[in-house]
């Protein structure tokens, strides 16, 4: 690749922490203090040697026992105007890479080399001070993030209406709620202009119509051919936003590439709600002495229990159970509950087959379509539930019993149409719409 | 910090690992001179806000000091003062140090508190030691009113010792630059500095001219009084503003230690740069 393409390139980058701080506990205050008292020197040795690492290297096979590798050989490199998106569970290694990449923390081993001019946003509102002004904050703010004044000056007006604290602008931020502090926060780092901007999962703050205002300015600045890196965990924003993902595990890349993949990746390994939910051994599964559910699958069209499906692509949801005894009617359902807790709907099945009839003995798997263009983007869990009839028994009822992530890829196809920011309403069905000229 | 930045018509920042010695990169500095300036207008605006008084204070507090050690030591001790009023004499030792000993315990603070910012973004860590030690300039400035006051009470005039007056800032502003590098990055490691301070601030002090007379010092320990560049600062004050001769031994061994002071902490704070977020 040519080197004028590249914006980051990341070469075999380590970064190590000594957590050895290990106190000796003492079971009495006077031992501790005595203990404090006697040991200025083991102190003085301990605290020096917190920063030296000559005695560890990334290649080696074991470490000493107080090392902890925070980013263990990472190498990539990001063309300039890539959008990329960085997913892993919490202690990754996502925010110590970025801080490298930022330059707050220096790297133990390898190298990084970035070309061009880099804001960092690990947080909003860095440096605010609350007994300085609006005013006064949004320039101390702009100059920490590395904005000269005379950049601000012109950008003020802007940066002020976004915000939306106009009529308190000259006010100490002491007297301000934390809503307006975030939003003033925000509008200022909305109004950088780098190169390259790498963000931290800073938009889990604000309120949730300021949050999409947030996601939709991000969007704006991907598509002014800037470079991004992105770190978060709201799944529906790294597939909106970044065409391509890496995805972090105990400090390395475990992969890399279109983030659709990388979500259902890191979905399907222990980071998330699975696909795929299954009970080996009878005994132990749902259910009681009539019926026990044996597994719950979620998948799309080509068969796969990969929990992340397409806006506009079918799910099928699998139950599959064992009727131990025969002679009963069953009533099988699930419900569908969104990632805020909300009920979308409930489903029974409804095959004419067995409708009003007993089911013997044996295995069966029972499937229902959920159509494409109909649920919104995001993480929804399935409630499976199935009862027995004449008398209504539950037998069983199993809650969170898999996920599925829907994600919008944004291919112009779906109910999105052409719209960028966010759309409203728990559900997206893709209506028909017909428009005629009534009059001229 | 161990990157660095390629001047030229593409940006390019490289890091890595850098270990050893580095010099202070002053051209990354002055493009962080707009920050600079809004860090000290906090720290300044902080530090007044919500007082009835305001600025006000920047005179009251070294007025309030001059006061006492007046009464304590000007009558009650009787402390010698080679024929000049005591107040005269006291105010001229007590406004620079009012500026030394703040600037130097803020300076020398100036990362811990500043950790939360340390984590979150990159600027030259340097600026967090320097801000306090410009901010303190402003009430240093303020104050100095007083002694244009006093002097204009006792009928003082300004003598040519006066062109002098910009060397001892210089020098006056060397002393917390090079104490608060070295005890900014100590503290990092060595929170033992925070409990520390207060004493060493008031054997600073008592090291130095302020309450009483350099010549009350005996003639052979002078050369080992001097290297305290504190010395230098308050005796050259006292010279290029009462129009006493001036105390060349003062000023030149004190020059040479504020010298060897600022380079030698400020190469230690870059040695100490690359670790502050990781220990602090």
């Amino acid at each position: 690749m040519n080197d004028k393409d590249i914006a980051i390139r990341a070469e075999h980058i380590s970064k190590c922490y000594r957590i050895g701080l290990k106190e000796t506990m003492q079971d009495s205050f006077f031992r501790t203090i005595g203990n404090f008292l006697v040991n200025p020197l083991k102190n003085y040795r301990t605290y020096r040697s917190l920063y030296n690492f000559d005695d560890v290297s990334p290649d080696q096979e074991t470490d000493p026992s107080d090392v902890l590798w925070a980013v263990r050989d990472v190498s990539f490199e990001i063309k300039a105007g890539e959008v990329v998106g960085i997913i892993g569970v919490n202690g990754a290694g996502k925010s110590t890479l970025l801080k490298i990449l930022s330059r707050i923390t220096v790297p133990t081993t390898g190298r990084a080399t970035i070309h061009g001019r880099v804001s960092s946003l690990l947080e909003v509102g860095t440096g605010f001070h609350p007994e300085l002004t609006g005013r006064e904050n949004v320039y101390l703010n702009g100059t920490i993030l590395g904005m000269r004044k005379k950049e601000i000056d012109r950008k003020f007006d802007e940066i002020v209406d976004f915000s939306g604290v106009e009529k308190f602008i000259d006010t100490p931020v002491k007297r301000y709620s934390s809503g307006m502090k975030v939003r003033l926060a925000f509008a200022v780092a909305a109004y950088l202009e780098p190169e390259i901007l790498i963000v931290d999962e800073v938009l889990a703050v604000g309120d949730a119509n300021f949050q999409k205002k947030c996601l939709d300015k991000m969007n704006d600045v991907g598509r002014h051919g800037r470079t991004v890196l992105f770190v978060s965990h709201n799944m529906q924003a790294i597939t909106r936003l970044c065409p391509r993902t890496i995805l972090l595990n105990k400090g390395g890349v475990l992969a890399d590439g279109p983030s659709p993949e990388m979500v259902s990746l890191y979905l399907s390994a222990d980071g998330g709600t699975k696909a795929e939910r299954v009970w080996p051994d009878l005994l132990d599964a749902p259910g009681d002495e009539v019926i026990r559910l044996c597994a719950v699958r979620a998948k799309t069209t080509d068969g796969q229990c990969t929990g992340v499906v397409n806006i506009s692509q079918p799910v099928c949801v699998e139950l599959e159970y064992e009727v131990l005894q025969s002679g009963h009617e069953f009533e099988t359902y699930f419900h569908l509950i969104n990632g805020d807790g909300i009920g979308i709907f409930q489903s029974i099945d409804n095959d004419p087959a067995w409708r009003n009839k007993a089911k013997p003995v044996g295995r069966y798997v029972s499937k229902a379509w959920i159509p494409g263009d109909l649920l919104s983007e995001g993480l929804y869990v399935i409630n499976p539930r199935m009862y027995t009839k004449m008398p209504r028994i539950r037998r069983i009822a199993v809650d969170d019993a898999v996920g599925i992530q829907v994600i919008d890829t944004m291919d112009g196809a779906g109910a999105r149409v052409d719209t960028v920011g966010h759309i409203y309403g728990v559900i997206r069905p893709l209506l028909k719409w017909e428009t005629e000229c009534v009059s001229r | 910090m161990g990157s660095h930045t390629h001047p030229g018509s593409e940006f390019i920042t490289v890091i890595e690992p850098e270990p050893g010695w580095q010099v202070i990169n002053v051209k990354e500095l002055k493009d962080y001179r707009d920050l600079f300036y809004f860090l000290v207008w906090r720290d300044i605006k902080a530090l007044y806000a919500q007082t009835v008084l305001g600025f006000l204070w920047a005179i009251l507090n070294p007025l309030i000091q001059i006061t006492i050690f007046t009464i304590i030591f000007g009558k009650v001790a009787g402390v010698e003062t080679d024929g000049i009023p005591y107040v005269l004499y006291a105010c001229v030792g007590v406004i620079p140090w009012a500026y030394l000993s703040q600037a130097t315990t803020q300076a020398s603070h100036s990362l811990i508190q500043g950790a939360g910012i340390l984590g979150k973004i990159y600027f030259p860590r340097i600026i967090f030691p320097v801000t306090p030690v410009l901010a303190k300039l402003v009430d240093f400035g303020i104050s100095m009113t007083i002694i244009v006051g006093i002097m204009g009470y006792y009928g003082v005039a300004p003598t040519w010792n006066l062109v002098w007056f910009p060397l001892f800032v210089a020098m006056m502003i060397s002393v917390p630059l090079g104490i608060g590098l070295w005890f900014s990055s100590l503290a990092i490691r060595f929170r033992d500095i925070k409990h520390a301070m207060p004493f060493f601030i008031q054997m600073l002090m008592y090291s130095a001219p302020i309450v009483y007379s350099a010549s009350s010092i005996p003639e052979h320990y002078r050369l080992l009084y001097s290297l305290n560049p504190i010395v230098g600062v308050i005796e050259g004050f006292r010279a290029c503003l009462l129009g006493m001769p001036m105390p060349w031994l003062y000023i030149g061994t004190g020059m040479v230690t504020s010298v060897i002071l600022v380079i030698s902490g400020a190469l230690y704070f870059k040695r100490m740069e690359r670790i502050i977020v990781d220990v602090i």
